[in-house]
């Protein structure tokens, strides 16, 4: 075998068991801890697809970033572990397993069925990933959406500055 | 054994992911573990796009990863302020406590 397909299998067995792990968890802390490592091994992924820089964007951005934020407002809450719903335990259970389970199905079923043919990464897919390539094509065909994309962001602060403000009423 | 890793593999593997974040969202009631359930499923799909983008040698799918990465930490910003609110008005952050706008 060879070290991409074993670095695959690790990475893919861990994303999976610490996203099964995340949604089990009843406490806040330790399933964001779970999802942190999730992404360490999405971007382990994103080094066999030979996307680096999407690779260390995902720990900077996600793993660094984002779940800090997450972090931060689970201290804020002071939460405890959560108590199992009182509305219908049962029933919301069956249901997520239903509908997850038919989702599942159809999306590997897709998969599976209309065969892509792709069997290797061509050579390119180093270059394509590269912070050079991407950063050529970012700054020249996809000018329009990155502007237009830091304008939600902008929008996007003053969103939360205004949501978290003390008190709703003034 | 296998030398060379067929994409579908790595289609197969995201619609797992996929799959294990929506379980999330439908089964779960802590909004932040709701939340982060949604950023599972987000990331399954960035998996897709540059699975696609890799094999194909076309870097456009690796572009829609940085947009839907920065979408997320949009979605981060004002999703968790509105959790904070919430925490503020009903002293809960179980979304089946919240039922004021339910009919």
């Amino acid at each position: 075998m060879s070290l991409t397909v074993i670095a695959f299998v690790i990475f893919a067995v861990g994303a999976i068991a610490t996203a099964i792990l995340m949604i089990t968890r009843s406490n806040a802390i330790p399933a964001a801890l779970c999802l942190i490592a999730h992404f360490f091994c999405l971007s382990g992924l994103y080094l066999t697809l030979q996307a680096a820089f999407l690779a260390t964007l995902q720990i900077l951005v996600y793993a660094g970033a984002i779940m800090v934020l997450v972090v931060f407002v689970i201290m804020l809450l002071n939460l405890h572990s959560e108590a199992p719903s009182t509305q219908y335990p049962r029933f919301r259970m069956l249901a997520g397993i239903l509908i997850t389970g038919i989702l599942a199905l159809e999306l590997t079923g897709l998969a599976i069925h209309h065969g892509t043919g792709l069997n290797e990464l061509p050579a390119v897919a180093s270059i394509v990933g590269s912070a050079h390539e991407l950063g050529r094509v970012l700054y020249t065909d996809y000018l329009f959406p990155f502007e237009a994309v830091s304008l939600l962001l902008l929008a996007a602060i003053v969103g939360a500055v205004v949501l978290a403000k003390r008190t709703l009423e003034d | 054994m296998l030398q060379t890793l067929p994409l579908e593999y790595y289609l197969i593997l995201s619609s797992i992911i996929f799959c294990i974040g929506a379980f999330g969202v439908l089964t779960r009631r802590n909004a932040i573990v709701v939340f982060m359930c949604i950023e599972l499923m987000l990331n399954a799909v960035n998996l897709t796009l540059v699975a696609f983008s890799s094999y194909l040698g076309d870097s456009a799918g690796q572009i829609f990863v940085f947009f839907v990465m920065t979408v997320a930490a949009a979605e981060a910003a004002v999703g968790l302020a509105i959790i904070l609110a919430l925490f503020r008005t009903h002293k809960t952050v179980y979304v089946d406590d919240v039922h004021s706008m339910r009919w």
